[in-house]
């Protein structure tokens, strides 16, 4: 998910072309308060014309406490992109009433209530603490994100690059979304210069359960990709499993074994995402 | 209607559009002054956008000056909107 700041069209109008997954419009932090305005209209008016390609298309806006909440509301959901993403997300009731001012948007533009998704970001303690509820009551909250610059602000803490502060936040927000079978997508790594760093954080990452990971600049796209990606072994591995299970679940069979070591559902289930990760399918 | 103050928005980057408007006297009509890195090729469609503009907020009495760096349609658009509606008011975030 790349990050792009709303006000600079150079960016928005070259924001497809990197190759990232999503794109993420921002109106909050990376647009200044004086600019909000512009960066309002930039937007509305490039997501209209401009081909992101196959990446999906998310606005980040500004909260509704801010003065700047709810015009961003009613500039953007007309317009349906893939996702809202609404920051510093506290708690459920919060959702419900951010959703309760969408669907009043769209009911007056004859839109659905199912098309356009909410992204939660989870940026302070009180966030963590409510998560599971942000993110297992609503059909239309399908992603929740960790925000670790702003996390460690609203903690008193300094950010490190070992996460050393936020990885109680991140295995809770991760879990939160698994109970939830939602996405769950990580922090940015801010050192783009530190390529190395950038790809530990990110194995980390994948390895705790987090399925994306936000990046400030495209240069950062490449390493995340090679983290994620499966590596053709695993994606062989995969495939003869899931080849294996239908063939014994045709005969009747549950559990059956690949070179002396026992296949059971949960395996099965792993070898499966594998092979989605890989578009493949097993004819 | 006429600009009530003084107004931009924009910025000279590349594919970007910088616009200044404010006030004229009463019955001065339109003073428009485009300059862009393009306007050999896109001048008069830039000048297009600009009028349409101008015409769909019913706007006179206004001097306006536009410097573009190879802005798309939609930045240009947006970026007139943004100076109008600062001009009259409308948004803050005014020069």
């Amino acid at each position: 998910m790349l990050y792009i700041p709303g006000n600079n069209p150079a960016m928005i109008q070259q924001g497809g072309v990197y190759g990232a997954d999503s794109i993420l419009l921002d109106l909050e932090d990376a647009v200044a308060l004086n600019q909000k305005d512009a960066a309002r209209i930039l937007i509305r008016n490039m997501i209209r014309v401009i081909d992101f390609y196959d990446a999906e298309v998310c606005v980040r806006i500004n909260h509704l406490s801010t003065p700047f909440g709810l015009a961003d509301l009613e500039a953007i959901v007309p317009l349906q992109p893939s996702a809202i993403r609404y920051p510093k997300t506290e708690s459920a009731e919060e959702v419900a009433e951010l959703l309760t001012i969408i669907e009043k948007i769209e009911d007056r533009h004859g839109l659905p209530h199912n098309k356009m998704t909410l992204h939660a970001m989870i940026e302070t303690a009180m966030g963590v603490q409510n998560v599971f509820n942000i993110a297992s009551q609503f059909v239309r909250v399908d992603a929740i994100t960790i925000g670790g610059q702003d996390l460690t602000a609203d903690m008193n803490i300094v950010y490190t690059p070992e996460g050393t502060g936020i990885d109680f936040a991140r295995k809770r927000i991760v879990m939160a979304a698994k109970a939830s079978h939602i996405d769950v997508i990580d922090t940015v790594f801010p050192d783009v210069n530190d390529e190395e760093g950038l790809r530990k954080e990110t194995e980390y990452a994948k390895s705790i359960g987090f399925t994306g990971k936000a990046v400030i600049n495209p240069r950062q796209i490449e390493i995340i990709h090679k983290v994620y990606t499966p590596t053709e072994e695993e994606v062989r591995k995969a495939y003869r499993i899931v080849k294996e299970f239908k063939i014994n679940s045709a005969a009747g069979v549950g559990v059956f074994a690949i070179d002396g070591k026992m296949i059971d559902a949960p395996i099965v289930t792993r070898a499966e995402y594998i092979l989605r990760l890989a578009n493949v399918t097993v004819g | 209607m006429k600009p009530k103050i003084a107004a931009q928005s924009g910025t000279f980057e590349s594919s970007d559009v910088i616009i200044l408007i404010e006030p004229l006297p009463d019955h001065s009509g339109r003073k428009l002054e485009i300059s862009s890195t393009v306007m050999q090729q896109f001048g008069e469609s830039f000048k297009r956008i600009v009028v349409d503009m101008l015409d769909q907020f019913e706007l006179t009495d206004i001097h306006l000056i536009a410097k573009d760096k190879g802005a798309l349609e939609p930045t240009i658009k947006a970026r007139l909107e943004t100076a109008i509606k600062r001009s009259l008011g409308e948004q803050e975030g005014t020069m």
